[in-house]
């Protein structure tokens, strides 16, 4: 665990990248940024004219390897921070931020697998972060991602997925699939875990993150299909958001 | 500190003295915990009184249910920047487990299933300020908030409230629990705003 004081800072927004009508990526200038590891988050504090002041949290997008530090955020339609994040910052604004925040929910290649990343829609933001360190460090750590989400148009980092090596992906559409998809059609179930594997006698390292109610059925299942709970971290975040 | 430009916010009508700083209110309750849910069954339960004590004691969820119950109607405020205000409960006061245990120990670690730990001074805990709660407005305490029981101590950050808890372990020496040897606070005062142990 790095011990540099958690301080609040400010940072410069260096490019928006739209990743879904609903969902946008900030890249950030953070001069004196002490590294992070894949998984952990950073709290956000927004000031308005007149001093009232916002603090949410998000997930950190981007590797420890990376030059600048990446936070995807979904807007949330009666959120009070995400709208704002996700809809009006451009390059340029300027907040405050104070992290990494979170020693549970990280991965490190020394950390080993095979890994089992199972997101619900947005939950993929730090899961991406460890796919990303993965990629970094060329580590041949066996790596599957189960990804939930309406449909394809709500995925993030499509393309970016699509060229990973050495990662099996699955994903399962919930509401909206294209014609002729072949791939699953439904929410996670025991079913799909077990197709989508590794069986607990790999002893697989899970992270799962998503909605309430979905962490609960994938890590329920997992503990199900035999896995160690000490071996299946989640992360969850309920409906109420920022 | 940068304005951040075009932003309002949404200002909650709630009564600024009850919602500390940096926290906004919701009106649902959120879930966070770090593993999956446990699901002991109540008749393998037991709550533990133990450590720096001349005598262990114990209750079986029978036992517990029968001592005096309490209820409760606090604000609560999670780390995550969440409050939610007004919640009620039933529970046991921690006063009446301690009733008659001796001990040298000034602090607890408050220990779950699922391994959780969490450790609180025992001085937050005694006082009429912290319980064992069961029950969540009239309905039992679900698991996925902690249910059978957790502890309930609502003065400080939430995670200090914890849930599926098992025991309380009285200790000489302060040993920090899961998130507070995880770079969070090991006090948690919401008012101080200490979330993270640099604060």
């Amino acid at each position: 665990m790095p011990r540099a004081p958690i301080r609040w800072r400010t940072v410069a927004v260096s490019e928006v990248v739209d990743e879904t009508p609903e969902a946008k990526t900030l890249v950030l200038d953070v001069p004196g940024w002490p590294g992070h590891a894949a998984g952990q988050h950073v709290d956000i504090r927004l000031t308005a004219e007149d001093g009232y002041q916002a603090e949410r949290s998000y997930s950190i997008a981007s590797a420890p390897e990376d030059a600048q530090l990446a936070l995807t955020i979904e807007r949330i339609d009666d959120g009070e921070v995400s709208p704002y994040l996700a809809g009006e910052v451009r390059a340029g604004d300027e907040f405050e931020i104070r992290g990494p925040i979170g020693g549970h929910f990280t991965w490190r290649v020394s950390d080993g697998g095979p890994l089992l990343l199972v997101a619900g829609g947005s939950g993929l933001v730090p899961l991406m972060a460890m796919l990303r360190h993965r990629a970094d460090q060329r580590s041949d750590v066996e790596a599957r991602l189960l990804l939930s989400a309406r449909g394809l148009d709500d995925v993030f980092y499509r393309d970016e997925l699509a060229r990973l090596e050495n990662v099996a992906i699955h994903y399962t559409l919930t509401r909206r699939r294209p014609e002729g998809w072949t791939g699953y059609a439904r929410r996670v179930d025991v079913e799909m875990l077990t197709e989508v594997g590794p069986a607990a006698s790999e002893h697989p390292l899970a992270f799962v993150c998503g909605p309430t109610a979905f962490v609960e059925q994938v890590a329920d299942g997992l503990v199900a299909l035999g896995h160690p709970p000490d071996r299946i971290h989640t992360e969850r975040f309920g409906p109420t958001g920022g | 500190m940068p304005i951040s430009r075009g932003f309002r916010g949404r200002r909650a009508e709630v009564d600024p003295t009850r919602v500390p700083p940096g926290q906004y209110v919701v009106r649902d309750f959120p879930v966070l915990s770090a593993g999956p849910t446990p699901h002991t069954p109540l008749d393998e339960w037991s709550f533990t009184i133990s450590g720096a004590v001349d005598e262990p004691v114990s209750w079986t969820w029978e036992e517990l249910l029968a001592l005096p119950t309490e209820s409760i109607t606090v604000d609560i405020h999670c780390v995550t920047k969440w409050s939610k205000l007004d919640t009620t409960w039933k529970g046991v006061s921690v006063d009446t487990l301690l009733e008659g245990v001796d001990t040298e120990g000034d602090y607890v670690t408050a220990w779950s299933d699922g391994d959780y730990t969490t450790n609180i001074p025992l001085e937050d805990l005694t006082g009429g300020q912290a319980w064992v709660a069961h029950t969540y407005g009239d309905e039992p305490l679900e698991p996925e908030h902690g249910g059978p029981a957790r502890l309930l101590v609502p003065h400080l950050y939430f995670w200090k409230s914890a849930k599926w808890v098992r025991g309380l372990e009285l200790m000489v020496e302060d040993q920090p629990g899961f998130w507070e040897a995880a770079g969070y606070h090991n006090y948690g005062d919401p008012w101080k705003e200490q979330r993270y142990w640099s604060d």
